[in-house]
């Protein structure tokens, strides 16, 4: 078990910069998530943590200890990769003990710790089969396997549901969290699933163009993310994001915005007296998350209902507002298209973003 | 009435099929046909009686001839000590091939490194160059070398000109293992060759096959690298055949030239009908993913 800590880190190939100082840091036993979309450099320093690629400028340090020139089986680690990447020729057993063959572990010992992993992963059965002949899944569960057995400091793990079905990728997920509760491991978690990411973390690194976005536990990403491009990464349906404007403060910070049937005016929003007198007057984008809406005949959003859209839980409901679509989710209620309604806002749930740099006003 | 037609006209298809596989096997067989008899015959029958037919009296007189007692310009043995200068060429050649290819194949696919397909695509050239072209080159390096005339000097020709066939082999097929394997492995604590032994070679066994039998058929068929640097009492078995074949004097001993054919040909007929099916199966290999 370690902490680690990413230092400046820079990656370039050539004049192409995949990783721009990129500052993290998690204590003893968290469960980081990397997020983004493909093409955002969280795999590579995946692979940078790993020793896998090697760095352009910055350190790592796992455990308070620089591993910058540390050759992948010197660092304490172990991997899961996205393709499983299990030895084809070798059993499932061979392929869990290959590791420790090389580290010099006696049979004996190997045995046990084989024996121990297949139980907590529940493949006691499958040890002699080749991986050829297992599912998915089960190719999964002989991947975290082998990287059981390593007592690693640190836990790596590269988008290791995105070829199950989705079914199994729900179950492997809880499999997972238990493992991570069971073993108190640090886990470093690379995914484009932003609700992977909200389910299994202790921290968050939202990543974009090879720069961390945001860095935070899951909640405060999710209720107070740091720019428009987080706001709408995470969640689902997305944060809306409506063109508006903050009112002459009178000491109790409020923004307004336009919709076709008025104007929507939300008052009490959090913000700082300092930003509110600064902003004053001037435009805003307001986020407000779809479920922050209500149904309200007092409400201060007047609402043509565009769209209905009934999940079962909750009915979606879409409305134009400050020249775009904005989402609501509702509790089922016999909403009608082309129907006047009036909805509330949630106003200490708002986030405001300043227009020209759309980061977070606090 | 229609399907009844159908059912002719597709009878009548089948038939013409197999009638035109049928005389294309027999014209194909002919020579082989020619060879076995006219081998199993006393000399005299052959000049007497016709090519084609079956031997009156079938005797392995000409076979244990060609095998121990047949001439090659003054020294009578036979072709047994140039088979085994071919054994012992071809083994140590095959092996060298093949393993310094699959070496090549897992860095050009798992190490890549600044210009390697630049490499590669050299390699790539050595495919295409005629074994003329090499001769004169060939022969100065093994002068230098000091292994000009003899077998080690063969080995090391046959090395060198088939590491591109089967460099070529193995990068292809090593290509389509996911570079994860190697990451993984690198993980768990193995190095460069552990990964090549342990992981990269068990799984690349239909290729090495393919390899193997390619590599073995090109230096046991081969006459003109043979013919070029090696002489007298060293050369590989297709030059001494050749020998016996032209250099007999008085009346032509077709029988025992025949038999020597066959037993120059047996290894690799040998090779082909024990390896054969892994051949198709790993030339297939890397088509599909597996």
């Amino acid at each position: 078990m370690a902490t680690l800590d990413i230092n400046r880190v820079r990656k370039a190939y050539g004049n192409l910069e995949v990783l721009k100082e990129v500052n993290i840091s998690v204590g003893d036993g968290e469960f980081l998530v990397l997020l983004g979309p493909s093409g955002c450099g969280k795999s590579t320093l995946l692979n940078i943590i790993a020793g896998l690629e090697d760095i352009t400028g910055g350190e790592v340090l796992i455990g308070n200890r620089v591993v910058n020139d540390l050759p992948p089986k010197d660092r304490d680690i172990a991997m899961v990769f996205q393709s499983y990447a299990l030895y084809p020729t070798m059993t499932v057993r061979q392929n869990i003990e290959f590791g420790m063959k090389i580290r010099g572990i006696p049979a004996e010992e190997r045995a046990k710790a084989t024996n121990a992993a297949a139980e907590m992963l529940q493949m006691t059965g499958l040890l002699d089969r080749k991986p050829s002949q297992l599912s998915g899944g089960q190719r999964q569960r002989v991947a975290m396997g082998r990287a059981i057995v390593r007592h690693p400091d640190l836990f790596l793990f590269d988008e290791p549901l995105s070829n199950l079905d989705a079914k199994l990728r729900v179950d492997m997920r809880t499999e997972i969290k238990r493992l991570h509760q069971r073993l108190g491991t640090t886990i470093v978690y690379v995914t484009h699933d932003q609700i992977e990411a909200m389910t299994l973390a202790t921290k968050v690194a939202v990543m974009k163009g090879g720069v961390v976005q945001h860095f935070g536990p899951p909640q405060e990403v999710y209720d107070r993310p740091a720019n428009t491009y987080v706001a709408r990464f995470v969640g689902s349906p997305a944060m809306n994001i409506i063109p508006g404007r903050l009112l002459a403060s009178d000491g109790v910070p409020t923004v307004a915005f336009d919709t076709p049937q008025g104007e929507a005016v939300v008052r009490g929003v959090p913000l700082s007296a300092e930003t509110a007198h600064r902003f004053a007057g001037r435009d805003v984008l307001v986020g407000i998350r779809p479920e922050h809406f209500g149904l309200d005949p007092c409400g201060t959003v007047p609402v043509g209902v565009d769209v209905v859209e009934p999940t079962g839980p909750d009915t979606l409901i879409v409305f134009a507002a400050g020249g775009t679509e904005v989402v609501a989710r509702l509790e089922p209620f016999d909403a009608q298209v082309g129907r006047q309604e009036r909805f509330s806002v949630k106003a200490e749930k708002v986030v405001l973003f300043d227009p020209a740099t759309e980061t977070r006003l606090d | 009435m229609a399907t009844k037609s159908l059912a002719r006209q597709q009878m009548l298809g089948r038939l013409f099929i197999y009638s035109a596989l049928l005389l294309l096997a027999l014209y194909y067989l002919m020579p082989l046909w020619v060879m076995v008899t006219t081998s199993l015959k006393p000399l005299d029958e052959i000049y007497s009686g016709s090519f084609i037919g079956l031997p009156q009296a079938i005797t392995f007189e000409a076979w244990s001839k060609a095998w121990s007692g047949a001439c090659i310009g003054t020294e009578c043995t036979g072709l047994r000590p140039y088979f085994v200068n071919s054994i012992m060429m071809v083994v140590p050649a095959v092996l060298l091939s093949t393993g310094l290819g699959a070496l090549n194949g897992y860095v050009l696919t798992k190490w890549r490194f600044k210009g390697a397909n630049l490499v590669f695509g050299m390699m790539l050239f050595g495919c295409f160059l005629p074994y003329q072209a090499v001769i004169l080159p060939m022969a100065q390096v093994l002068g230098r070398l000091g292994l000009s005339g003899s077998i080690p000097g063969l080995v090391l020709v046959h090395t060198v000109y088939g590491i591109c066939f089967t460099s070529l082999f193995f990068r292809n097929y090593f290509i389509t293992i996911p570079d994860e394997l190697t990451k993984a492995a690198q993980i768990d604590g193995a190095g460069f060759f552990r990964i090549f032994l342990s992981i990269m070679l068990p799984a690349a066994l239909p290729i090495i096959v393919v390899s193997c039998i390619w590599q073995f058929t090109q230096v046991w068929n081969d006459f003109l690298f043979g013919v070029s640097f090696t002489s007298g009492s060293d050369t590989p078995i297709t030059v001494a055949l050749n020998n016996i074949v032209n250099v007999t004097t008085g009346r032509k001993q077709y029988n025992v030239d025949m038999a020597s054919a066959m037993i120059a040909a047996i290894p690799t007929l040998l090779v082909y009908v024990v390896a054969g099916r892994y051949f198709v199966r790993g030339l297939t290999a890397g088509a599909v993913k597996g």
